[in-house]
């Protein structure tokens, strides 16, 4: 397989980006993981592109958590994907992920496998169930992740794996188990328990509470930013935005591969609100408020309109739209929501 | 009226995963029931779409008592219920362009001269283009393929519908669109609707009644 290619002068994206990143929150200094500008997007047959994620820019910092929410095929995976090296060999990568003074994007293979993956980079995977080896028992997994992280032996290795199973609360008598044999729940926690081994600084959680009901994604959520603690950092990644409201510190809302809104958790679940119009209606989707989609589908990523991507679904579209707007102030758009009131009654407009 | 009585069933004759569950649910009327993963609430909707034979009780659908189970329910009573389920992936045959996942029930039931029509007014409602109909389920996402699922389980206009956890893998507005087109469709035609869940909020926001899997032995 040939490794994705790193594009250096070239950029794929299409928007100026600012020089620091922008932030509604204060950003404590010395970030875990430094995200500048990155862009992958896939080389397909005929000289087409998919860019599935454009510009990205945002910090990280010790102690924090951020939410990385959007819609399904937003790009928001294979953003996770480019920060672990385990993009496919027609990805194409520009910018940079700095991890410690290590570029993940231009890292060569081993570097990834023997420094990165599950050292400096711990995953919380989308499905457990089918992330754990179905033919061995959860104990006999964490030994080797034990045995290959922290290079302990024999005898103290089987101590070694049930301190990790207690850490993340996985309990003793399971695990003798196969991975059929868990629950739902279990099946995560013996998942998390692997991702915390390496002790690594930046904990990657990719859609880790898809499929469990409510009281097991709060006590997942709960428990990720426990191990978050002070000493590491949580890129979450998830749709579910009860689930972010619950433990982020900062928001990142993902539309059509770009990042189209930066902004503190408390200023984006509670006042002011979300600025941006998309990640306003995708707020305002939810239940517990006016339960209103957002009119049409979000944009093939082989084939973004020129301009503004969410243009064709937003309210507030004008000639200005016809330019992708950049970044500024924590938000991507000509048009950012000020106050709830105008929102709520152009929301009706769309809907009469 | 759709009436569960004394419902016994699971996969195992020694030990049913749900015993003595009873439920009425009025026509029009939209039924919510709640419960942890793994209570039996999923075995309970697909005994009520006449999918899973009970090992005891009695399904009684319109006042006629349920005659069959999955393709041995006589096609009157099979094509009653409309039925989505939790993963649209394992509920699409991989194969089909999503424009003929729709179309299948048409053509089961030999209605295949209503394909041309009802297809893509199903598909418009879904909210789903014609570029996207041409699609098989590996080239379109999640939300896009439960779409289709939805239109698929509308399109012979069925009197009941279950839908066994239909958005746990969506995102918010996704959510809210299916949840919409289902009630849309209800308004229209007076289906009743059993809707199976965790999520108390949704829930509680979509369906009249809502039922807690613990409470159905009376």
């Amino acid at each position: 397989m040939t490794p994705p290619k790193h594009l250096t002068s070239e950029s794929v994206s299409g928007a100026p980006v600012p020089d620091e990143p922008v932030s509604g929150a204060p950003v404590p200094d010395e970030p875990v993981l430094s995200v500048r500008d990155l862009s992958v997007r896939f080389r397909m047959r005929g000289q087409r592109y998919i860019a599935a994620v454009t510009g990205a820019h945002f910090d990280l910092a010790v102690g924090q958590c951020l939410a990385l929410v959007g819609e399904s095929g937003c790009g928001k995976s294979v953003l996770a994907s480019a920060l672990l090296g385990l993009l496919p060999g027609n990805a194409e990568t520009a910018g940079s992920a700095l991890l410690d003074g290590l570029d993940l994007l231009t890292a060569d293979e081993a570097t990834l496998a023997r420094t990165v993956r599950g050292r400096r980079v711990g995953l919380v995977p989308q499905s457990p169930a089918a992330h754990l080896t179905p033919v061995r028992t959860v104990r006999s997994q964490l030994e080797e992740t034990v045995r290959e992280l922290t290079g302990t032996r024999k005898p103290a290795v089987r101590q070694a794996a049930e301190a990790a199973a207690e850490r993340a609360a996985f309990p003793a008598d399971h695990l003798d188990r196969y991975p059929h044999e868990l629950s739902g729940g279990l099946a995560q926690r013996a998942a998390t328990a692997l991702a915390l081994i390496g002790d690594a600084p930046l904990l990657l959680a990719d859609e880790p509470t898809t499929g469990l009901d409510r009281d097991l994604v709060e006590r997942t959520v709960d428990e990720l930013k426990r191990h978050t603690g002070d000493h590491r950092a949580l890129l979450m990644i998830t749709h579910d935005l009860a689930a972010a409201e619950r433990i982020a510190d900062q928001v990142a809302v993902m539309y059509a591969g770009r990042i189209v809104e930066l902004s503190s958790a408390e200023a984006f679940f509670g006042e002011p609100g979300p600025r941006h119009p998309y990640a306003r209606g995708l707020l305002n989707a939810l239940p517990e408020r006016e339960f209103t989609p957002i009119p049409g589908m979000p944009p093939e990523l082989g084939a973004l309109p020129e301009g503004c991507a969410f243009a064709p679904r937003c309210a507030y579209t004008t000639s200005a739209c016809a330019h992708i707007p950049p970044l500024n102030a924590s938000v991507a758009c000509h048009h950012p929501v000020l106050d709830a009131a105008p929102a709520a009654a152009a929301q009706e407009a769309t809907r009469a | 009226m759709l009436e569960l009585d004394a419902i016994t069933a699971g996969y195992d004759r020694r030990a049913p995963v749900l015993r003595g569950a009873s439920l009425t649910i009025a026509p029009g009327e939209s039924v919510g029931l709640l419960g942890p993963s793994g209570c039996g609430k999923s075995t309970l909707a697909r005994v009520a779409a006449l999918l899973h034979r009970p090992d005891t009780g009695r399904v009684i659908i319109d006042g006629e008592p349920a005659r069959g189970w999955r393709h041995r329910a006589p096609r009157a009573q099979r094509t009653a219920f409309g039925v989505v389920f939790q993963q649209p992936r394992l509920s699409a045959d991989p194969r089909l362009r999503l424009r003929d996942l729709i179309a299948e029930p048409l053509r089961a039931n030999g209605l295949a001269a209503d394909v041309a029509r009802r297809v893509p007014e199903w598909a418009d409602t879904v909210g789903l283009g014609d570029e996207l109909l041409g699609r098989r389920p590996h080239e379109v996402s999640d939300g896009q393929l439960q779409r289709a699922c939805l239109a698929r389980a509308l399109v012979l206009r069925p009197r009941w519908l279950v839908c066994d956890e239909m958005t746990a893998m969506l995102d918010a507005s996704t959510t809210a669109a299916l949840v919409h087109v289902v009630e849309d469709y209800r308004r229209d035609s007076g289906a009743g609707l059993l809707a199976v869940g965790h999520d108390r909020l949704l829930i509680d926001r979509w369906c009249d009644r809502t039922v807690h899997f613990g409470d159905l032995k009376a």
